[in-house]
């Protein structure tokens, strides 16, 4: 059975792709399924740093591309997870002119042959490599917070999927419920009113978070961190289930009363 | 932090919090980009407007311009289309039409299909003929 | 149609400043050392803040009188307009102009708030490979006739777009959060400004009670990597949001202590000699910053 192939993107940048896409991936592993995550942002690599493997490159994307090596020597396993998750690193010193379109879908179809699912880490913008993140994937997550930059953006690249005919699905990063309660920050469905979307996850805001990326460890492997919580659920959405979204609680007296905040 | 306070008396007192106007703000800037990213389809609208006008009037296409603009709380398409002179009307072509060229011009904000383009910025028609006192002229809608 | 002209009426400048109201776009009165300064705002990684930064830093230092103008150099995913609320204003953009459909003057949107501050906006729907480096070079040497500051908001990345934004700076404000890989991406962007360009490092969302924690880098921790003198450190306020909900930068805000800091920042790229900003945080944060603001760096 061949893989799934799922770019995740966002036009913004900073938004949480690839902390998006490092999690969801650890959270699909976990389960037992087998990911390769594939860092598509060449030049500007951070797939490998947010999971702790950045000691571990040999190989990376280009090198694949320009055949110096075969894709195997270049997957880096992360071995917390067993046989369950690699990475295709990006090449650090090259530009994304450095690998085309059809050279990358290329590349992502032989992983169909290795694994469940291949999630593709996209650069920020709509440019270059965009278009390669997206030449090599069937499906997309967009990734986006609710405020007015990130949301104009993921609407940009919304079009953009769109005109590429791919199916897509919104994760809403870095929800503050408090501050969408004081009517300070767009809620969720102010979000997916906005840009037509179906939703995938509500991710809250924790700084505590970045603690996880600098030390390269996955939310779902560390049992103090809720939101890894959050990530499987994503996951098991993916895998098809439904799961509603968490109620963190009503409106209050001097909220909207009739907003439901929700997560997951 | 007083910010934050302020806010929350913003909203507690009925005045329109930074969510609401962040939500409208997005509305129309998406609106307004994804007509920047459709010159296919202004370029579709734009031919129709003048093939609809020129059934009534000469129009000066070289010196037209159709526009997107912000106006108050929307997006407003102006259209400024200097009118040469009216066409001599067809007998039967009015009564029946009536209804269209209505729908038609009431899309167009600042065109005036009789000539007097009065809300235009003050852009002045490059010709323009006196109003027969008699005639096809009176089954032309009145702007 | 009302036009944004540049070559109005000399603004209201305030004592410290000297501005040269130009006469013309052809005769300057600018001597090369009254010439404006060109700051690129950029950091390679997308999200830390540069566009805030940017849009904060120009409200500053026109409040104080300059003469400054704001160019978007993200072609395609425009936003500086949005933070700074002109968006409603935008007519033309930097391509128009480059391409000559309209002219500098009609292009450059005059913000109503603060009168010596203009903005020039990216075009929505092109690409930025579409701009020549050239021709961004050549319009950031006209508008540094006209003006004492030109600010340029890159992109992230460090394709065509930062080649761009760059190529017409002679200074740069790099933007970095405490995380490790906007560290990495910024230094690798340190390394690509070269030696032409003089740096200097804004430290963005530094959270103090995590760094406390140990649970986040420390400013001293970003530095000893990037190695730059640093401009200033801003904290990561909620109040950010919700000036970019309303397109009210921070900035025109008295009350914001976000505000202030870009303010103190602004004073310093001023060249004043501004100590540390006071304290809204406790227990020797501020402290600690302190030895990094000994007077001018």
């Amino acid at each position: 059975m061949k893989a799934r192939r799922i770019v995740v993107t966002s036009g913004k940048g900073g938004v949480g792709k690839t902390t998006t896409t490092a999690n969801l991936g650890a959270a699909l592993a976990v389960r037992g399924k087998r990911v390769i995550l594939v860092d598509a942002d060449i030049g500007l690599r951070n797939l490998d740093l947010v999971l702790g493997v950045e000691k571990r490159i040999v190989f990376d994307l280009v090198e694949v591309v320009e055949g110096r090596c075969q894709v195997r020597q270049a997957l880096v396993r992360d071995k917390r997870f067993g046989e369950s998750l690699a990475i295709l690193p990006a090449a650090q010193t090259r530009d994304k002119t450095a690998v085309s379109e059809l050279q990358f879908a290329e590349v992502v179809n032989n992983l169909t042959e290795m694994c469940d699912y291949v999630l593709i880490d996209s650069p920020a913008g709509i440019e270059h490599g965009f278009r390669n993140a997206i030449a090599g994937a069937a499906e997309a997550i967009v990734v986006t917070t609710p405020e007015v930059s990130a949301i104009r953006d993921a609407d940009r690249v919304i079009g953009k999927l769109q005109e590429r005919g791919l199916p897509m699905r919104l994760i809403v990063n870095r929800v503050r419920p408090e501050m969408v309660r004081n009517g300070e920050m767009m809620s969720v469905d102010d979000v997916c009113d906005i840009l037509s979307a179906e939703l995938l996850g509500i991710v809250p805001d924790d700084p505590e978070v970045i603690d996880t990326t600098n030390r390269g460890v996955p939310l779902v492997l560390d049992p103090t961190q809720r939101l890894g919580a959050i990530y499987t659920k994503i996951a098991r959405r993916l895998e098809g289930e439904m799961i509603p979204f968490t109620q963190l609680g009503s409106g209050g007296f001097f909220g909207r009363l009739f907003e439901v905040l929700r997560a997951g | 932090m007083l910010n934050r306070v302020m806010e929350w008396f913003r909203t507690l007192f009925g005045t329109t919090s930074s969510s609401s106007v962040a939500k409208e703000r997005l509305r129309l800037v998406l609106l307004s980009d994804h007509l920047a990213l459709a010159p296919d389809v202004i370029e579709a609208m734009r031919r129709d407007i003048f093939e609809v006008i020129s059934r009534y009037v000469e129009v000066d296409e070289a010196h037209s311009d159709v526009s997107f603009e912000h106006k108050d709380e929307g997006i407003a398409m102006l259209a400024s289309i200097p009118i040469v002179s009216l066409k001599p009307r067809e007998p039967e072509a009015g009564l029946g039409d009536q209804s269209s060229p209505k729908e038609e011009t009431s899309v167009l904000e600042t065109v005036s299909v009789n000539g007097h383009n009065s809300d235009n910025y003050g852009r002045r028609p490059r010709k323009r003929r006196r109003r027969k006192a008699s005639g096809a002229s009176q089954t032309a809608p009145a702007q | 149609m009302e036009t944004q002209r540049v070559f109005s009426a000399p603004s209201e400048s305030s004592p410290q400043i000297e501005i040269h109201a130009p006469p013309s776009p052809v005769e300057s009165q600018k001597t090369p050392k009254t010439r404006g300064r060109t700051i690129v705002v950029t950091s390679g990684k997308g999200g830390v803040g540069k566009t805030t930064t940017t849009a904060n830093l120009g409200v500053a230092l026109a409040a104080r009188g300059a003469r400054v103008v704001l160019i978007d150099a993200d072609v395609g995913l425009r936003n500086l307009d949005l933070v700074l609320g002109l968006e409603s204003r935008v007519r033309y953009h930097v391509l128009d102009v480059l391409e000559g459909r309209v002219s500098l003057a009609d292009a450059l949107v005059r913000d109503k708030r603060v009168p010596t501050l203009y903005l020039l906006a990216a075009a929505q729907n092109r690409e930025k490979d579409d701009i020549a480096t050239d021709a961004m070079v050549g319009l950031v040497e006209q508008l540094r006739d006209e003006f004492d500051y030109v600010l340029i908001d890159s992109p992230a990345g460090i394709e065509m777009g930062f080649k761009n934004a760059v190529a017409g700076a002679d200074e740069a404000i790099v933007v970095c959060t405490p995380e490790v890989a906007a560290v990495r991406d910024v230094d690798r962007v340190i390394g690509l400004l070269g030696n032409r360009i003089n740096a200097q490092l804004v430290v963005n969302r530094i959270r103090p009670a995590l760094v406390r924690k140990g649970k986040m880098l420390s400013v001293e921790d970003v530095n000893a990597i990037l190695r730059l003198p640093l401009l200033g450190v801003l904290g990561d306020a909620a109040d950010v949001i919700v000036s970019t909900n309303r397109g009210e930068p921070v900035a025109l805000d008295e009350a914001s202590a976000t505000g202030a800091a870009y303010r103190t920042i602004a004073a310093r790229i001023a060249g004043e000699d501004v100590p540390a900003p006071q304290a809204a945080e406790p227990d020797g944060f501020m402290d600690k910053l302190g030895s990094f603001f000994g007077g001018r760096r």
